[in-house]
């Protein structure tokens, strides 16, 4: 583990921009920290904390030098790596029937930087989904081919984060080429470094530094320790998939849908959530035509339509999908669960509807139920 | 090319300030390959020269609000295979329809000094109340590109793509940030038609709802929401009250918070 003191943070960028890679990471703009492209260490959120509840965000000043000391905000990085909006391929007529064009594949390598735990095994969950098995999603295989990622252990989570439940955070464990621990300690603040890849060391021998002490350690440690506790939100996944199986008539289902507004916001900003609709789209003339493919929602009527009309027609029913897709039948699927406990799906609902307190409530009404027989 | 073998275009109007049919005219760029594509054949906005009927495909735009338009609005249908409502006021009755809330002779007597002048109906209703409507093109005023997409639609026989659910979702795949959430700001989003690609969040409004309705709206939920965040009774009877104001979700609901 090596030790970067904060001055020297900026050497990861200029190293990794002499790799040719377009750097990708946290930035305050319109009352939010968002994922965008930026140049410079200086351009990270220093100073900024979040508050998060159920349906709030708010930025506020934290009076602290960090640059690291927030979670997961409104965008994820699912919006690089499976775009909302993907032109597909695009045809043009000819006199013998169509010709598609192909675009070229993006050349520019991205580097990721910043990326907290819950949001990494969120990127894991989406390689297993379009990487493995059958069919490759050819697009999202080549924004993902040589992603450099920096991950940050999460040593401030949010009143509605609840990673340390599913197992999923704050500290990286995998999938990162390095990571790093944010730490203020007195007058200091400086980075516990660690490699992940080989690429990883390669970039990390090349930046100021020194071997971190047994004390820079501990240090870095039990920040990570405290974040656990910190935690707003926790979930229960005992027999979970049992649960949900079990309670596909539960009345908390109906309860839930009495205040779902069934806009779909917890689809879109949640990182696993991969479903979308493919939009063909002739001009005017006729002579083009352009296959998009779009982010989709189970909440909407069309997402289970089928011939005679949609399937979930009651909102209650596309709760109950999404829900018990994330949490259970996911686990079938694909191995994992489809929830990272990022606490996305809370903040993001517009009447704060609490994933983790509706679970609860199918557990209690369960148990209820049982105790009366 | 032969007239005979393109399709006949009708643009009528009803009560309404022609936003929307001007939306048309504003094709600019697209509205070459319109006129090769189809005959403009009666669209007294853009050309004198009036084709007569039957027609292949009449936009409607307005509202029915008078005895005359009750009837006129029949033989449109009479004289169109394809009826196409563009707009808030077709599609809901328009901010006109704020009248059906109120007595609309006490209207009339204030402000004509003549009323007996005056016929008109107690009501503005969606152009669907009266007669059967192929497509409802939401909005006010519709937007451009769904214009087009649905005209594409139509020449190419395919269905169009212009989706029913939420503002939310335009506005989470253009990655803008939710006023509501962050900011606090009463936004119609979440239960309004999706259309405008999100334009006043990415301008850090909240949503007007000029699509008015999605599908499935839940208007109570919303409500008992803002109620809980300190929005007054007053302001959710107005924000439901816009251009959609007759549409049936958000009439019931701005009903439910005046009594």
């Amino acid at each position: 583990m090596k030790v970067i003191e904060r001055k020297y943070l900026e050497n990861l960028f200029d190293q990794l921009k002499e790799m040719g890679y377009d750097l990708f990471g946290p930035t305050v703009h319109d009352g939010a920290i968002l994922y965008d492209q930026i140049e410079s260490a200086n351009e990270l959120p220093a100073g900024w904390r979040d508050k998060q509840e159920k349906g709030t965000y708010r930025l506020e000043k934290s009076g602290e030098p960090s640059v690291f000391a927030f979670a997961a905000g409104p965008h994820s990085w699912k919006k690089f790596l499976h775009p909302a909006e993907n032109l597909l391929w695009r045809a043009q007529r000819t006199d013998d029937g169509f010709k598609v064009l192909k675009d070229p594949e993006p050349k520019r390598k991205k580097a990721f930087i910043g990326v907290r735990s819950c949001e990494l095994n969120a990127i894991l969950i989406q390689d297993k989904v379009f990487l493995n098995g059958l069919a490759v999603d050819a697009s999202y295989q080549a924004l993902r081919k040589d992603v450099f990622i920096v991950a940050v252990n999460c040593t401030h989570p949010a009143g509605t984060c609840f990673c340390a439940s599913m197992n999923t955070g704050p500290g990286a464990t995998k999938g990162f080429d390095i990571s790093l621990t944010e730490v203020l300690d007195g007058d200091r603040h400086y980075f516990l470094a660690e490699s992940g890849s080989s690429l990883g060391d390669d970039v990390l021998i090349d930046i100021s530094g020194h071997d971190a002490l047994d004390d820079e350690i501990a240090t870095g440690k039990k920040a990570l320790e405290d974040a656990v506790g910190k935690m707003g939100r926790n979930l229960d996944t005992t027999n979970i998939k049992e649960l949900l199986y079990a309670n596909s008539e539960s009345p908390v289902w109906d309860e839930v849908a009495a205040r779902c507004l069934s806009c779909g916001n917890c689809t879109m900003v949640c990182p696993t959530c991969f479903c979308t609709t493919v939009e063909d789209k002739t001009d005017l003339t006729g002579q083009h035509d352009e296959r998009w493919s779009k982010w989709d929602s189970c909440f909407s009527l069309e997402f289970s339509y089928i011939h005679t009309g949609p399937v979930r027609s009651t909102v209650r029913s596309r709760y109950r999908q999404w829900m018990t897709h994330k949490l259970a039948s996911w686990i079938d699927q694909f191995g994992t669960s489809g929830c990272v406990g990022c606490g996305r799906c809370i903040t993001w609902c517009p009447v704060g509807i609490d994933i983790t307190e509706e679970l609860a409530a199918i557990r209690n009404n369960q148990t209820e139920k049982t105790n009366q027989i | 090319m032969p007239k005979a073998n393109i399709p006949k275009l009708a643009v009528w109007k009803f009560a309404s300030c022609d936003g929307c049919q001007l939306s048309l005219l504003d094709c600019e760029d697209e509205l070459l390959a319109i006129a090769g594509k189809i005959e403009i054949a009666n669209f007294p906005e853009a050309s004198s020269a009036v084709v007569k009927g039957p027609y292949d495909l009449s936009l409607v735009e307005g509202s029915i609000t008078t005895p005359h338009d009750e009837e006129r609005i029949h033989k449109i249908r009479k004289m169109s295979k394809y009826v196409i409502t563009i707009g808030a006021c077709a599609t809901a009755g328009g901010i006109q329809a704020l009248r059906n809330f109120k007595d609309v002779n006490e209207f009339i007597s204030l402000v004509y000094a003549r009323p007996h002048y005056i016929s008109t109906l107690s009501k503005s209703t969606a152009i669907a109340d009266h007669i059967e409507v192929d497509f409802e093109l939401r909005g006010c005023p519709i937007n451009k590109n769904q214009l087009l997409e649905l005209i594409s639609a139509f020449l190419h026989n395919r269905k169009p793509n212009i989706p029913n659910y939420s503002v939310c979702a335009e506005c989470k795949r253009r990655g803008t940030v939710c006023v509501m959430v962050s900011k606090g700001i009463t936004c119609m989003g979440p239960v309004t038609h999706a259309g405008c690609n999100a334009l006043c969040p990415s301008y850090n409004r909240g949503c007007y709802s000029c699509f008015g309705p999605k599908e499935t709206p839940n208007a109570a939920s919303l409500s008992r929401w803002l109620l809980e965040q300190g929005v007054e009774k007053e302001e959710l009877v107005r924000i439901f009250r816009g251009f959609n104001a007759n549409a049936e979700p958000f009439r019931k609901e701005s009903e439910y918070y005046e009594k």
